[in-house]
């Protein structure tokens, strides 16, 4: 048949470390595989914005406050490239938009959690940025050109973020007692959550399999995790914070960090809406989305105008 | 997609990083006219002094080959090794050629 032929061709050419690009054959799977993992990662970026607006007009300062909001442009120009790789796998904007306010998408769940004090706003970019970096880096290597392309783009932007979000947490980790306490509350509402970020554990993991045959994904959600603690460790101990989980230890054998069990529950049910801040990011997407309604009217009213006087003329 | 409420077309977004180097595509963006697809394009791909220019494109202004038409399109070039510098004797002992 046609297309066991072509599936073999398309095999070769990932096991042989060419790109796929947007006109190539793709099976039907590896298609909406990525449609799924792009739009949720688009998704993201765009959410991941309101845990840190939260804080724009609280910012300690003037530095604080630039800085702030150039990392989150940042975040909803990473939503915008990913949408843009995601739009060349056939399927319109306005419908992974549509998808995510319907709750068909998911976004990561990390962005259900508030962020309750400036604090939040150093283990944001420390952790969460960080836990990031380490997908994003080993998805730099993804078989689809334009989301290798996107990838590349974002991780050299991520850098500044990670390290903005490290130098908060580490100025609070020395500042006053009160400002510690805080630093340290931070690190411990955030550590778990961040985890979890890599998504379940291999064995548990419905979205794998061909993932890894077709190289969407170069390594598991185990193995990077496993990276992202065992970077993370020592720049918690330079800042004089504690990591909230007794079991951490460094094993000599494997070379890695052992660590405590994740509480898959948690997991599980902020996935299915119930985290704590859930309902309100999505109705503000909603509401944002209205709002600036009248402006996309507008702009293509004005588009349209242009274009009959061009044909008059 | 609906015209009243939509996102725009899509451009394709070109930025040169220096005088004298070619435009490179970046990535694209959603505008609705040329002049929102510009300042798109410069919000989105110059943020940190990335370009010195940047063309917008729309999307279906551009051709594209397609890759089941690549044996036909790019394989006659093949056996005309005559088009490399290496495909010609020199004679033995000249120099800077
Ligand atoms: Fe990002
Ligand atoms: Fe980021």
């Amino acid at each position: 048949m046609e297309d066991v032929k072509k599936l073999e061709e398309f095999q070769a050419k990932i096991d042989a470390e060419i790109k796929i690009e947007p006109k190539d054959w793709m099976p039907e799977d590896y298609r909406k595989h990525l449609q799924r993992q792009i739009s949720q990662h688009a998704h993201s970026e765009v959410i991941g914005m309101q845990p840190e607006g939260n804080w724009i007009s609280r910012a300690p300062s003037l530095r604080a406050k630039v800085v702030l909001l150039a990392k989150i442009q940042d975040e909803a120009g990473h939503g915008q490239y990913l949408y843009a790789a995601a739009e060349t796998l056939g399927k319109s904007r306005d419908e992974y938009i549509e998808e995510l306010q319907t709750e068909k998408a998911k976004y990561s769940s990390i962005f259900n959690y508030p962020t309750l004090s400036w604090a939040d706003m150093g283990a944001v970019g420390w952790l969460v940025d960080g836990a990031a970096i380490v997908n994003q880096v080993s998805l730099q290597r993804t078989s689809y050109g334009p989301y290798s392309r996107a990838m590349v783009r974002i991780c050299k932007e991520e850098s500044f973020h990670q390290r903005q979000g490290y130098e908060i947490i580490a100025h609070m980790a020395q500042g006053t007692p009160e400002q510690k306490e805080m630093a340290q509350d931070a690190l411990n509402r955030f550590w778990w959550p961040s985890l979890m970020m890599f998504g379940p554990h291999d064995s548990d993991s419905p979205n794998m399999g061909n993932g890894v045959k077709w190289k969407i994904k170069r390594e598991t959600n185990d193995e990077l995790r496993q990276k992202f603690i065992d970077k993370t460790v020592q720049q918690a101990e330079v800042i004089g914070l504690t990591i909230p989980d007794p079991d951490l230890k460094w094993n000599e054998e494997k070379g890695h960090y052992d660590f405590g069990e994740i509480d898959w529950d948690e997991f599980w049910n902020v996935v299915k809406g119930n985290g704590p801040c859930n309902k309100q990011r999505l109705q503000h997407h909603i509401k944002a989305h209205e709002d600036g309604k009248w402006v996309r009217e507008a702009a293509n009213a004005y588009a349209q105008k242009q274009k009959n006087k061009q044909l008059v003329a | 997609m609906n015209n009243t409420d939509n996102q725009g077309d899509v451009w394709e977004v070109f930025v040169q990083s220096k005088p004298g180097l070619p435009h490179k595509h970046a990535g694209s963006v959603h505008a609705t006219d040329k002049e929102m697809a510009l300042q798109n394009a410069r919000d989105m791909y110059t943020r940190r002094n990335e370009g010195t220019c940047i063309w917008v494109v729309p999307l279906d202004a551009i051709v594209s080959s397609m890759p089941e038409d690549s044996g036909s399109f790019f394989e006659p070039s093949d056996d005309k090794i005559y088009r490399h510098p290496t495909h010609y004797v020199m004679p033995e002992g000249a120099k800077h050629i």
